[in-house]
């Protein structure tokens, strides 16, 4: 494992192998054979773009939806979490401490289909007691990017 | 009617005016810029330092402080350059806060240079000095220095500017703009040369926290010999990326503090209380902070550097502050006319060398305090801009 290409790839995807073995004083191949290795044993799961949906259409609705769950002897948790993981609808899934279970957002065209979603799948599998839908009415913050504060180098162009 | 002309004084008039004013001009009426133009860290102060200032606010402490500075911030800044630089000062007689490190040479220099004394500038070199030293009526002598020593001040140079109206030699590193460092031999051939003088040397160790490489600076004042003839400058600036809050210091033999705590008395009063209460969390905490950000320079550094290598603009390794300064002579242009058809073709900003004296013509810099990925689409703007002109 290595940190700091870690830490270089998960501020910045794109970065380049050679890209990074400059900035580290290291080779490119030792920078491209580590990513290589750490992309087989799971430490880097992928690499996509950070968009920002309501800027593209304002037709996308994201909802938090909060879970109850009665875990199951000797699963505990494990299948209702996997089971909710496998909907297409759904971009994350949590286990939380606290009042409720599990934190999954889910993403659809309309609060129509988010809520129907919710009411026919989620909380009808067997284990779930209860649900709680939160939509997000605004992001502001995304994967460590501030969506609307797009320029705040409010330096001048020289300087000496 | 006023005929300002002829009321102004002479030696303020006779400055020359920046050598980027052309560029700013130009670079207000485009839309595009990508700016590698400016001096000054792009990461805000670090938070707690930050909230100390804002506490300070809260209770109350809004009034003017003694006009050297805080008690507790004098002893911290003792403390930080004896266990940083190995200097030691007392902070009552020793030590006074200024509005920047900028003011610290201001009041240095009027403190000890009498007219039609010679001040020793070496360039290229940040642009306060020389204008200061004309203002106090003393006459700046330029000690080019050369790349291929790295931009040091050497000792034969050195030697051979000495006249018997030498006042003060500025000693600028890490430099701003050439990346340049003196390390602990080069200032022992400088202070060779300098003992039996009476010489002062106005060291502006601004930059002292941004060296890299494993290299760590070595303060003038903690060479043997030094110590009585040097006034060391210093501020929180770039080290913590405090720029807004105008804060440094000079800490020197007492004799020559106390003439320059006159000058601040009576000019200034004191510097900005809320900066002085933040920067005394600043010395006590935040050296992780400061790590942090030297670490991102330091990768920036070696991204900026290979990248002007890589398209043909010989680019030394700056050893310290945060610019690199590559060599742009291949292009058959003069700095400034690099810079401006830059500007222009590819609206990328860079500065001509010869913004920091006539020494750097040849040369262009580019400050690295840009996020990698500003710093990358820059370099591609410059390929293609030296692309057009090999077509």
């Amino acid at each position: 494992m290595d940190r700091k290409i870690l830490k270089l790839l998960s501020k910045n995807a794109r970065a380049t192998a050679k890209e990074i073995a400059v900035m580290l004083g290291r080779t490119e191949e030792d920078v491209a054979a580590q990513i290589r290795e750490m992309e087989k044993a799971g430490l880097i799961r992928g690499y996509k773009a950070v968009v920002d949906w309501e800027a593209v259409d304002t037709t996308t609705v994201s909802a938090i939806i909060e879970l109850k769950v009665t875990p199951k002897a000797g699963l505990g948790f494990e299948e209702v979490a996997e089971r909710v993981a496998k909907y297409p609808e759904v971009e994350s899934v949590y286990l939380m401490s606290g009042v409720y279970d599990l934190s999954v957002m889910v993403r659809g065209k309309t609060f129509q289909e988010v809520a129907m979603f919710v009411a026919k799948e989620l909380s009808t599998i067997d284990s779930v007691t209860q649900t709680a839908t939160h939509f997000v009415l605004r992001r502001y913050k995304e994967m460590d990017i501030e969506l609307h504060d797009r320029n705040n180098d409010d330096r001048s162009t020289f300087l000496l | 009617m006023i005929d300002y002309e002829n009321i102004l004084n002479p030696v303020v008039t006779g400055i020359k005016p920046s050598g980027i004013r052309k560029f700013f001009d130009i670079a207000a009426t485009m839309d595009d810029v990508i700016s590698l133009g400016v001096g000054e860290p792009d990461f805000p102060t670090p938070w707690q330092i930050r909230n100390t200032g804002i506490r300070s606010l809260e209770q109350g402490h809004t009034k003017y402080t003694s006009n050297k500075g805080l008690a507790p911030l004098c002893r911290e800044i003792c403390t930080y350059v004896h266990r940083k630089y190995d200097l030691t000062y007392d902070p009552d007689t020793e030590v006074l806060v200024t509005v920047g490190g900028s003011e610290a040479i201001d009041a240095c220099l009027r403190a000890i240079v009498r007219p039609g004394d010679e001040v020793i500038i070496p360039q290229p070199s940040y642009v306060c000095y020389e204008p200061i030293t004309q203002l106090v009526g003393g006459v700046p002598v330029i000690l080019e220095t050369r790349p291929e020593n790295d931009f040091k001040v050497t000792a034969d140079e050195l030697r051979s500017l000495i006249t018997p109206r030498t006042r003060a030699l500025i000693l600028p590193y890490p430099c701003n703009p050439t990346g340049g460092i003196m390390e602990r031999a080069d200032l022992e051939a400088v202070a060779e040369v300098l003992k039996d003088t009476g010489i002062i040397v106005i060291s502006d160790e601004i930059y002292a926290e941004l060296t890299f490489g494993g290299l760590r600076h070595t303060s003038p004042a903690s060479i043997p010999g030094m110590w009585e003839r040097t006034i060391t400058v210093n501020g929180f600036s770039k080290a913590f990326s405090m720029t807004g809050w105008r804060l440094g210091y000079a800490c020197g033999p007492a004799p020559i503090i106390k003439q320059m705590t006159k000058i601040h008395q009576f000019a200034i009063m004191c510097a900005p209380t809320t900066s002085q209460y933040a920067a005394v969390e600043a010395l006590r905490s935040g050296d992780e902070a400061v790590a942090k950000m030297v670490e991102e320079y330091d990768m920036r550094r070696r991204l900026i550097v290979s990248g002007f290598n890589e398209l043909g603009l010989v680019c030394r390794e700056p050893k310290g502050a945060f610019y690199a300064f590559p060599c742009i002579t291949s292009t058959g242009m003069s700095s400034d006319e690099f810079c401006e058809a830059l500007l222009r073709e590819r609206q990328v900003a860079l500065v001509p060398g010869t913004a920091f004296g006539k020494g750097g013509e040849g040369f262009v810099r580019a400050s690295y305090c840009y996020s990698t990925e500003h710093i990358l689409e820059a370099l591609a703007r410059i390929r293609a801009f030296l692309d057009d002109l090999k077509k």
